[in-house]
């Protein structure tokens, strides 16, 4: 194992000469290094070894632990933006400044932040800039499963999709490479099972081709505002640079290092990414075009693998990217005829498509059987502990109608509490709301919205209903992190990503400061109080914002006291069982408080109307 | 990978998160790596702490493409609660061997009595019908006897490694850079009474 393992280790000098230069060794490791990575872990590798200087985004599954691993690198600057578009923005600087630069986020944040992906398609950039885009197909995590490689398409930039963790690493830096060589963000796309999968990878021993990070400089802007101010006329001449740009493109796709055939039979499969692997699986003596760099395609080495193999097929989950376009040049190609367009891909999927196409046989069914158990269904809950459950508590008991939005709390959505009627996208929750109350929607409603969602993008919303006038209640769960993504930090939090101290926001003065005169705070494990301060919220009939204060209980690991059942007095009326917290378990004769897993909240005590639950 | 190595092991790791699922499937994969095979491994991330079901994906072998198993390719499906481990009955193999950890935790719509959790007698039976060997240990009951709750994924490792043949050296390198390091001792303990269990030598 000696060889195999500390990365980590990589000690890193610093030569100062005139400017910052960084240089790279390893801990006097000898040959190769091969370690398990995660996807996530090989991107984070693989910039600090092409000599990312600023890393910026915002958190979102599965793209979270890319910053997380990177902010660990010494002389990485790395840090969590509020939202998307402004991590995106922060890397666009840093890439025009000269150096290299990586804005991480997953599928659904490429929307919050694609305004910016298409000026700085426009303007290009000096330093190179990689853009990471984590999507999910299957929604294992997200409100919906785009796919993003339109993106690459739709704004003309490149596209690199890695297969593997080692890939992963190394397109990183080749991304670096191509964005300073065409002077264009590159786009590098994963998937949850690139991302949250591990794989070897190969470590060079002498840790970065010692690459000099340019100075960082405004000369570039500077010199050159035609270029980087994009009003109209600079804008009608850069479309032209677009263009020309992707054509070149096209033509170095030909040659790129990562667009390669792999020779076997007559069945020839393109494809790309993930979708690689559950092909070679389903498909072990097939020949291969497996595009690393899918866009824009390169269309001789496509017609070329095209008259050689017959029949034809492309492989890919989600939409049909490749195969469009493939049919555009004329070839006689399947995909979404035989392979779904829905969900995330296996091997067994492919296989069933490729026996839907005749290609093999049909799957024997000795693996379908189902167990002879009926199994209940364990979703995920709010913890035992959560303060999140007492509004959710509430609110359902009130039968409010409530607009919701993305976090933890997303999963008040299910039963009992099923306290969650919308759910959209970040920052949905208090313009639903508004636009609902200014139809004229006559019922209680409310927005529920977390801190970190709340500054990502439920400012403008509030603002809105301030300078437009509605009777609106946002209630912001504030639980002073950001929970659902692994408890990342955030504006209110104190501390920043590589752990420097930072002012904790003030949202009660930034509400304020926005106009809204109604301003409640809440301790929401105090069922009465929060009862009461809905409803005053509610008849202020005008726009209003209740901050309830709730640490995130996973966070803060305090020595919980936990409760018990009084057996004698409980009459199983199952009042606690509808807080739906996992510690309340109904038994043979009473409610029984499971003792490993009650934090003490009490919020059990509070609902029974007999006194049941007492102290252990 | 030396010639006398099987060519191949899939893993399926199932429970309930906070078990301790992923940090087992990380020794799992370092294991396999050391051992000088290729190795995958996938599980889902976001949700691990929020009290759902939770799964991984560990491959070895000489080449491993799909980071998934395929249905019917599971070696050993190890499932660290009562009855999770049924619901990926369809991934073992017909030679797969299941180890099971016989703790039960009951999921929402069981504890607010909506649902009923399934008896421990046609759990086995499910089990028993599809695999080559099941072995049920108390893993909960011997890592509180050693002190901590969290033991429960070593010790399911110990049960595992009876059935590979990989010297225990192997495992216990792992361990001992994978856990922190006032947990070593512990842990290679776990480990040890995870083998005795698996072998019924309690």
């Amino acid at each position: 194992m000696a060889g195999v393992q500390h990365i980590d280790q990589v000690t890193r000098r610093r030569v100062v000469s005139g400017g910052v230069r960084w240089s790279w060794r390893t801990n006097g490791g000898k040959g190769k290094l091969r370690k398990v990575l995660y996807g996530n872990e090989a991107i984070a590798l693989g910039a600090y070894q092409g000599g990312v200087r600023v890393a910026s985004g915002y958190p979102g599954t599965p793209s979270s632990e890319i910053l997380e691993n990177l902010a660990r690198y010494e002389g990485v600057y790395a840090e969590w933006a509020p939202n998307e578009k402004v991590g995106l923005d922060v890397a666009i600087g840093a890439a025009y400044a000269g150096t290299r630069a990586l804005a991480t986020m997953k599928h659904v944040g490429l929307n919050v932040a694609a305004d910016s992906l298409f000026y700085a398609v426009y303007t290009g950039v000096i330093g190179g800039l990689v853009i990471v885009t984590a999507d999910d197909p299957g929604m294992h995590s997200s409100q919906n499963e785009q796919d993003n490689r339109h993106y690459a398409r739709f704004a003309k930039l490149p596209l690199l999709e890695p297969s593997d963790s080692q890939e992963a690493k190394d397109f990183v830096i080749l991304g670096f490479e191509i964005s300073e060589r065409f002077q264009c963000p590159v786009l590098l796309r994963t998937t949850t099972r690139i991302a949250h999968s591990k794989s070897l990878v190969e470590v060079e021993d002498a840790l970065l081709p010692t690459r000099e990070t340019a100075m960082p400089t405004f000369k570039h802007v500077l010199s050159d505002p035609g270029r980087y101010a994009m009003v109209p006329a600079n804008a009608r001449r850069r479309h032209v640079v677009v263009e020309e740009r992707l054509r070149r493109l096209g033509e170095y796709a030909e040659t790129c290092p990562v667009n390669v055939v792999e020779e076997g039979g007559s069945l020839g499969i393109i494809t790309s990414g993930i979708s690689y692997q559950y092909a070679r699986e389903a498909f072990p003596t097939a020949s291969f075009l497996k595009l690393g760099m899918p866009y824009p395609l390169p269309r001789r080495m496509v017609l070329d693998f095209a008259a050689k193999h017959n029949p034809l097929l492309v492989v890919e989950e989600l939409d049909p990217f490749l195969e469009e376009q493939v049919k555009l040049l004329g070839v006689e190609v399947q995909g979404k005829r035989y392979f779904p367009l829905l969900d995330e891909f296996n091997a067994d999927i492919v296989r069933a498509g490729a026996a839907k196409a005749g290609l093999a046989a049909e799957p024997d069914g000795r693996t379908e059987s189902a167990p002879s158990v009926t199994l209940p269904v364990r979703p995920p809950v709010l913890c035992p502990g959560c303060g999140h459950r007492g509004i959710f508590y509430i609110l359902s008991k009130l039968k409010i109608a409530v607009m919701g939005d993305i976090g933890c709390y997303s999963l008040g959505v299910a039963a009992p509490l099923a306290a969650m009627h919308t759910i959209g996208c970040m920052g949905a929750s208090t313009s639903v709301l508004h636009g609902a109350l200014k139809a004229g929607a006559p019922e209680p409603a409310v927005a529920v919205i977390g801190d970190s969602t709340f500054l990502h993008s439920g400012i403008p919303p509030l603002l809105n209903t301030v300078h437009n006038a509605s009777p609106s209640v946002t209630i912001i769960l504030n639980n002073r992190i950001t929970a659902m993504t692994g408890h990342q930090e955030n504006p209110t939090t104190g501390r920043s990503l590589q752990s420097e101290e930072a002012p904790a926001v003030d949202l009660e003065a930034v509400v304020r400061a926005l106009g809204v005169r109604q301003v409640f705070k809440v301790d929401p494990y105090d069922l009465k109080a929060t009862e009461h301060t809905i409803e005053c919220a509610l008849a202020a009939r005008e726009p209003a914002v209740i901050i309830a204060e709730c640490a995130c209980v996973l966070r803060e690991r305090k020595q919980y006291t936990p409760l018990a059942i009084d057996k004698d007095r409980c009459r199983e009326c199952g009042l606690c069982l509808r807080l739906g917290c996992p510690a309340l378990v109904k038994g043979e004769e009473s409610v029984i408080i499971d003792e490993t897993l009650c934090t003490g909240c009490g919020l059990c005590s509070q609902v029974c109307a007999r006194k049941a639950v007492i102290a252990r | 990978m030396t010639p006398s190595m099987t060519k191949k092991a899939d893993f399926l790791l199932a429970g309930v998160g906070g078990q301790g699922i992923i940090l087992a499937s990380e020794i799992l994969s370092d294991v396999g790596a050391a051992a000088g095979y290729d190795v995958k491994k996938s599980e889902v991330h976001g949700m691990s702490q929020r009290g759902g079901s939770v799964d991984s994906h560990v491959r070895w072998g000489e080449k491993v493409y799909s980071p998934v198993i395929p249905r019917g390719e599971v070696d050993y499906l190890l499932s660290f609660e009562m009855m999770e481990g049924a619901r990926h009955l369809p991934f073992l193999a017909p030679q797969g061997v299941i180890i099971v950890s016989t703790q039960r935790v009951p999921p929402l719509v069981v504890s607010t009595g909506v649902a009923a959790y399934p008896s421990a007698a046609d759990l086995l039976a499910a089990y028993r019908a599809r695999a080559r060997e099941v072995v049920a240990i108390d893993a909960l009951g011997a890592a509180l006897r050693l002190g901590r709750p969290q033991l429960v994924s070593t010790i399911m490792l110990g049960a595992l490694s009876t059935f590979l043949e990989l010297n225990e050296g192997a495992w216990l390198q792992v361990i001992e850079q994978r856990v922190p390091a006032r947990a070593v001792a512990m842990n290679l303990d776990a480990f040890q009474a995870g083998r005795s269990l698996a072998v019924g030598v309690v």
